[in-house]
């Protein structure tokens, strides 16, 4: 005979005890993050699809190549004429405020780390726990403290990506070049404007493709919660999966790589902008840097 | 900015400390403390290591105000750490530093950053310039730090940057510089953060070499103009006894030997110094000062050919020195001519007077001398700015100050030049005109009878 651990039951127990202490918070949780994601969505549907598949186009075009924003705009008017432009809008929402928040969290979180081990050895593993659960356990949770809709969606996702915001920044920010680091101290130069002005900057191109990691996450885990009832492309998939409608499944999943595609290209060239130097953004600084140069050229 | 300089070479003039350090001690580890406190009890490194890794051990030197104190040592000897505890960027285990009376061990952060700001700039080995600023912003990171106001920490940069040959290079980024062009921008930034004191750990130490002789010329120039207290790291010996007014050799974190470059050169203090010592480019690092000997073939213009001659004889060489009242060389004089000067009952020198083939000033390095040396058989003649002669540098000598042999060979016998013409002759010839009366003739045939 062995003796049962009940571990599942005391977190369960300690779930029911902290969404009864903290209603209050929870509730404020629950009206900011409606607000946001519902704002955001009402935004985007409010637009015209014309004028939205424009400026997202523009903005592939501007960071990235003409090729993207050409790519885009086809692939975008492909979800309009699923009739799944609503649906994805109402994701990107999700997506997009999830990926902030979890942003919002994860960089303070990195910088901390970088500059305490003690700190940075405490939180690993809880990282690797947040990473490793399997996704949908998060919705359990999610659910009981936030009700049915947009709010476990957000709070699942948020807890879902972070992990690779901390774990960017902190190793982004070890790694700036050690010697750079101690110049700014021998010049005497105080912790915080070296953070500011040395470790940061230099760290960013990491942090970056940690906010492109991140946001990747947020859009898988934006599907997951359609479990979760958030409206979207996800509760598209999952009605389809209950009701076996290939169709209805393949267009909805169609319509997320199609916004995974866009979000992954455009947050990494915003990480590493010297690789693209054919996106408008550096073809304009180029004529201000060439300008600037020649404004000089002509005193002299 | 320059004038204000220029006043702090004038207080350097006397021996005024800016760096002390004594019995600073700095171990790395688990138990600093405790290794440091047995390292002073005696005990070896080796027997400490179990406690901690001692890097620095029992240090102790000044550094004058205006000098340029190299600390050499060979990778691992300490050399960068300690470099690290004058500005507190490493912790001192044991033992004090002050800078200008400011106390360095155990200073709260926020007073050693105002020291810093203040008192000593740094120059790095890979220069560690901020990739993302331009040159210029990063010619003016010291006076930024310091809250100079944008429009004059750039102008002040942009002047450093034009005395560092930079000036059209300011809007570049440093990735698109040279190495050369790097390290530039980073003396610029230390110069002009404007302290008295330079820390430069390894700074020319990843530059080529020619690069590197070019940058070491540029900083004693800079160094000569402003007088700056300047601390630099290297493991390179040469760049040691060019740079260094005094060096402080490091091996194992103690310091092995502190003096001149002259000192550690040619008396080691022990086997490793000496050792290290050996691959010494000697050539350029003893100057003709340091080797010369006293002059002795040296005539006053008052004396006669007779006087010379005879001189030349005893020291048995073939020409000698003149010099006018107040030792000022005027040229030399050959014993040939001497002898026909005395033949023909001349009696005034100045008459067969030649220029001195080889001059050459103190400060000369010997690698200078030696073309001179081959091009005349005479000693290379040692001037001072008023032209006196204050010393002659004989071809073995030169020889021997390569080696090992104390560079003073008195005990050398001199058998340079030869003479040119028989001592016998010159002898016979003295005998014949004692009584003033040239022999014209009678001296050949006493030459072939002498030779017979």
């Amino acid at each position: 005979m062995i003796t049962r651990i009940p571990v599942g039951q005391w977190v369960s127990d300690g779930l029911d005890w902290f969404n009864s202490t903290f209603d209050w918070l929870l509730q404020l949780i629950t009206t900011v993050i409606r607000f946001l994601v519902e704002g955001l969505s009402d935004a985007l549907i409010a637009v015209p699809y014309p004028v939205l598949i424009l400026a997202l186009a523009l903005i592939g075009w501007l960071l990235r190549s003409w090729q993207l924003a050409i790519g885009t705009a086809l692939t975008l008017l492909l979800i309009v004429f699923m009739d799944q432009w609503e649906n994805a809008m109402l994701t990107l929402s999700l997506t997009l405020i999830a990926a902030l928040v979890a942003v919002l969290i994860a960089v303070p979180v990195g910088i901390l780390a970088a500059r305490n081990d003690t700190f940075s050895a405490t939180i690993r593993p809880v990282l690797d726990f947040m990473q490793t659960m399997p996704a949908m356990v998060y919705l359990i949770p999610a659910v009981v403290f936030f009700g049915i809709g947009f709010v476990p969606g957000v709070f699942a996702t948020v807890l879902f990506s972070l992990p690779p915001g901390v774990r960017f920044t902190e190793l982004g920010i070890r790694g700036v070049d050690s010697e750079v680091v101690e110049a700014g101290h021998a010049f005497g130069s105080t912790p915080g404007k070296i953070l500011r002005g040395i470790q940061l900057p230099l760290a960013m191109p990491t942090i970056l493709a940690g906010i492109n990691q991140v946001i990747m996450l947020a859009l898988s885990m934006a599907v997951v919660a359609g479990m979760a009832g958030a409206d979207g492309l996800g509760k598209q998939v999952v009605a389809a999966i209950s009701t076996m409608d290939i169709a209805q499944g393949v267009e909805a999943g169609l319509s997320v790589v199609i916004l995974a595609v866009f979000l992954d290209r455009v947050t990494a060239a915003l990480g590493d902008p010297k690789s693209f130097k054919h996106s408008a953004l550096s073809a304009l600084r180029e004529r201000g840097r060439a300008r600037a140069q020649q404004g000089t050229a002509v005193p002299a | 900015m320059f004038d204000h300089n220029v006043d702090q070479q004038a207080d350097s003039e006397g021996d005024e400390i800016a760096i002390s350090v004594t019995h600073a001690t700095k171990v790395f580890g688990r138990r600093p403390k405790e290794a440091a406190k047995r390292l002073k009890q005696g005990a070896t490194r080796d027997e400490v290591k179990p406690l901690g890794t001692a890097a620095v051990i029992d240090a102790s030197f000044d550094v004058r105000v205006g000098e340029i104190f190299v600390v050499m040592g060979l990778s691992g000897s300490g050399k960068s750490t300690l470099i690290r505890m004058l500005n507190g960027l490493g912790e001192t285990t044991d033992g004090a530093i002050s800078v200008f009376g400011s106390e360095i061990v155990g200073t709260a952060p926020a007073e050693l950053r105002e020291i810093r700001r203040t008192k000593m700039a740094m120059v790095f080995q890979h220069f560690a310039l901020l990739p993302h600023r331009t040159v210029l912003d990063n010619a003016a990171y010291g006076l930024e730090i310091q809250g100079v106001p944008l429009e004059e920490r750039r102008a002040r940069a942009q002047q450093w940057l034009e005395r560092v040959g930079l000036a059209t290079w300011s809007d570049s980024f440093p990735s698109e510089l040279s190495g050369g062009m790097q390290q530039r921008v980073g003396i610029a930034r230390a110069f002009a953060a404007d302290t008295q004191i330079l820390l430069m750990d390894e700074a020319f130490s990843a530059l080529d070499p020619l690069i590197r002789r070019e940058m070491q010329e540029l900083l004693v120039e800079l160094q000569q103009e402003l007088g700056k207290t300047i601390v630099f790291i290297t493991h390179d010996l040469n760049e040691a006894m060019f740079l260094g007014d005094r060096i402080a050799v490091m091996r194992d974190g103690r310091i092995m030997q502190l003096g001149t470059p002259n000192d550690i050169l040619t008396d080691p203090a022990n086997d490793y110094v000496a050792q290290f010592v050996q691959d010494v480019d000697r050539a350029r690092v003893l100057t003709a000062g340091d080797v010369m000997e006293p002059p002795r073939a040296v005539v006053p213009t008052s004396a006669g050919p007779r006087a010379a001659l005879r001189m030349m004889r005893d020291l048995q060489t073939s020409a000698c020195f003149v010099t006018s009242s107040g030792r000022k060389l005027v040229g030399v004089v050959r014993d040939k001519d001497m002898l026909r000067l005395v033949r023909e009952g001349g009696s005034n020198i100045s008459d067969a007077l030649k220029p001195t083939p080889s001059i050459v000033s103190p400060e000369q390095y010997i690698a200078e001398l030696f073309e001179l040396s081959v091009e005349s058989p005479l000693p290379v003649a040692v001037v001072d700015e008023q032209n006196r002669l204050i010393g002659v540098v004989p071809r073995v000598t030169l020889l021997a100050s390569l080696t090992n042999l104390p560079t003073m060979t008195t005990e050398i016998p001199i058998i340079e030049p030869t003479p040119d013409v028989p001592r016998a002759i010159i002898t016979a010839t003295l005998d014949a005109t004692t009584d003033g009366n040239a022999a014209p003739g009678g001296s050949s045939s006493l030459a072939e009878g002498s030779i017979a």
